[in-house]
């Protein structure tokens, strides 16, 4: 074991993160510790631990090595995880597709009835489609409208603030990793925290409230205004996720060689041409990344949210998510079919997304 | 004085700070305010008293008001400060309210009974920790049931999971096979399929599976995540193969080469990923409320949410059971972050 763990020491340990462009920066920025240093402590432990029921599973392992060959013997090692990712992303695609198409509130599909389309012509059914109140599923329309501008305005904001948060760091500034790390600190909360805080600081008789009575500009019942309580789910959105997509962008503007920055210093460019014709063209590629990030993870918003507002007043916080739950589960009866059915045009959208991301990653990575 | 400024001003390029110095520690200061403030005010409220929370103005420190035994009554009597009137300047303890009118006593005197008008006195007040919110918690709420579940599904999620993607890193690294590549690309578009899109037929797997209302129904979906299996197999192609190979030469069996050598090599690598299954699971939300229904099988994120949603909100409770759902990511960020920034941003998940 030593002399494994020595030729492991002598060999040289890229971090695991090289390949993808935003985290090469930041294992460097972070100034990340080597994560080697977690190892020594939990080994003893953890290896006596493990090592007994290791050694049982090495029995039919070396069997099955016998019996199958070195090299085939990785769809052994493969077999576990495939099996779950069958079972729960695969089949559930197509099952996804059989519940679209087939009506009833029945869970078991040999109880359902196929009815087509009929799912989608619902759904879809619009006199106009910007009025949902035309829609025949005018709760759906009114979801998917409303999670057309929470995406907007949250990742607008959100990768503003989180630009600007980067721009500040990545400044001459005391103590980065400090303020870094409080932008951040949100990121790790639960969802249902972030709500419970943020509804604890807004109620009628909260701080917010106290601070604007005492201010003189008068307190409000914010979350019982529709267009209010839209704005504080965006702005509560925005204050859990900004320190990802801070940290993200100031990766990024550290990979920006110092060089560039010196010759501008030469030709006495204006700080502001600096910005506009040095940092954002080569921050570009980050920026692309965070966008289709923050789209990605904005179109799917339901937990932070829904222990909001619980998609309130009326439904002006209801995003597709939780019409899909709504529609499937919470609901009675339980139209699986219309929540199927929704979610593969959510799935639509995101996989388009998903693309873009893995496009975008691969661009990076070769350029 | 000046100096003092001169040093707290100083920069490390000799010049004085520029304007758009100032404008950073500005903002920075108050992106500290707001990302803090919430949290340090969730965590004062759970230490006030269900009484001390309606009040209006809130203080920013919890208050309890005094009280005092008095010779001759059971129960300790509320004290008050009369501000106006026959007794001003005395501080009395109050026996009833009637109407606008308090019977009121003078604890060293107990005997004589005192009539003094409510809106002549002031409740003395000191600050005193309500902890009785948090022990509560473990009374009359099972708070310990929804810790164990949350605890159980993040310790056996990670494990699962750690296991099956380490696996499956290792064959998609260290071997040679027919189809490593199809398997590659399974593995990436099984990253466009997030849970929140197949809830429907995922309920039904899983109620087919028996695991419908039972912990297992949330741990085992999420065990095999494509981030995980890239994350490690990112690290793992950097191991080199001649360590293999000599492994080999010994007599290792293959097994035996995954355990002893790969996992150990790659556990800075394994060390991100727990940390991020840890945080991926503990914060959990949508899946567990759609498979975990009866209030004894809740996680602490549900039984959070419920709580809240119940007609009277008991905030004294409900804050104080927050603090404690927040308080162990908190600890791990504390000793972890940067482990935990460097695993974030290089998966790109959270």
């Amino acid at each position: 074991m030593a002399g494994t763990r020595g030729q492991g020491a002598d060999a040289p340990a890229p971090s695991p993160t090289r390949d993808t462009a935003p985290g090469t920066a930041i294992a460097e920025t972070a100034g990340a510790t080597d994560p080697r240093a977690l190892r020594g402590a939990g080994d003893g432990i953890a290896l006596r631990v493990i090592a007994p029921v290791m050694r049982i599973i090495e029995i039919p392992m070396l069997g099955l090595q016998r019996v199958l060959g070195i090299n085939r013997l990785a769809w052994v090692f493969l077999l576990p995880n495939l099996l779950l990712f069958g079972l729960f992303a695969f089949l559930p695609v197509i099952l996804n597709v059989v519940y679209a198409t087939t009506g009833g509130d029945n869970v078991m599909l040999a109880d359902r009835p196929g009815i087509g389309a009929g799912n989608f012509t619902r759904l879809l059914d619009c006199a106009n489609h910007l009025d949902p109140n035309t829609c025949r599923e005018d709760k759906f329309w009114r979801a998917v409208w409303n999670t057309v501008w929470f995406v907007t305005l949250q990742v607008g904001v959100m990768v503003g603030f989180s630009l600007l948060t980067a721009i500040v760091l990545n400044g001459k500034i005391r103590a980065r990793g400090f303020f870094r790390s409080v932008f951040f600190f949100p990121v790790l909360l639960s969802p249902v925290v972030v709500a419970l805080i943020w509804k604890w600081m807004l109620q009628r008789n909260g701080v917010l409230n106290a601070f604007l009575d005492w201010a003189g500009i008068g307190g409000y019942n914010w979350l019982v205004d529709a267009q209010w309580a839209f704005a504080w789910s965006v702005f509560l959105s925005v204050w859990a996720h900004m320190g990802f997509y801070t940290l993200i962008l100031l990766a990024g503007l550290q990979a920006i060689p110092r060089d560039v920055y010196e010759a501008a210093t030469m030709d006495r460019a204006s700080p502001w041409r600096v910005f506009r014709r040095i940092t954002l063209p080569l921050l570009a590629p980050t920026m692309l990344v965070v966008l289709v990030l923050a789209l990605i993870k904005g179109v799917q918003t339901f937990d932070e949210v829904y222990a909001f507002t619980g998609g309130g007043p009326g439904t002006a916080t209801t995003f597709i998510i939780q019409y899909i739950y709504e529609e499937g589960f919470a609901g009675s009866p339980r139209l699986f079919g219309l929540a199927a059915a929704a979610s593969l045009l959510v799935a639509a959208v995101l996989v388009v997304l998903t693309l873009v991301q893995l496009w975008v990653n691969r661009k990076s990575v070769d350029g | 004085m000046g100096r003092t400024w001169d040093f707290l001003t100083a920069t490390r390029g000799a010049t004085r700070l520029h304007w758009t110095d100032w404008a950073s520690y500005t903002y920075l200061f108050f992106g500290v305010f707001l990302m803090f403030f919430p949290v340090v005010w969730l965590v004062l409220s759970s230490f006030k008293t269900e009484a001390d929370l309606q009040r209006y103005p809130p203080t920013f420190l919890p208050y309890q008001q005094q009280t005092v035994t008095v010779e001759g009554y059971d129960e300790p009597l509320p004290l008050f400060e009369i501000t106006a009137g026959e007794y001003e300047g005395m501080i009395l303890a109050q026996l009833r309210r009637v109407g606008l009118q308090a019977q009121m006593v003078d604890p060293a005197a107990p005997e004589e009974r005192l009539r003094v008008a409510i809106s002549d006195y002031e409740p003395v007040e000191q600050f005193s920790l309500a902890t009785e919110n948090y022990s509560d918690l473990f009374g009359r709420f099972s708070f310990l049931l929804y810790f164990w579940n949350s605890t159980f599904i993040t310790v056996m999620a990670t494990l699962i999971m750690l296991l099956t993607n380490s696996m499956a890193a290792f064959a998609l690294s260290k071997y040679q096979f027919r189809g490593r590549t199809a398997v590659l690309l399974l593995v990436i578009g099984t990253l466009m399929i997030p849970q929140t899109v197949v809830l429907v037929p995922l309920f039904l797997i899983v109620s087919e599976m028996g695991m419908f209302n039972s912990l297992w129904g949330v741990i085992i979906p999420g065990a095999a995540t494509p981030t995980g299996v890239f994350l490690l197999r990112q690290y793992m192609l950097t191991i080199p193969d001649e360590i293999l190979d000599a492994a080999r030469m010994d007599k290792a069996s293959e097994w035996k080469i995954y355990w002893r050598i790969i996992l150990p090599l790659s556990a800075p690598a394994i060390a991100v990923l727990a940390i991020l299954a840890i945080m991926w699971r503990w914060n959990d939300f949508l899946w567990p409320l759609i498979v975990l229904t009866r209030s004894e099988n809740f996680t602490l994120q549900l039984a959070l949410n419920s709580f809240q949603g119940e007609l009277q909100t008991q905030w004294s409770s409900l804050l104080a059971m927050t603090v404690l759902t927040l308080l162990p990511i908190a600890m791990v960020f504390m000793f972890l972050q940067q482990y935990i920034a460097t695993g974030i941003a290089s998966t790109g998940g959270k």
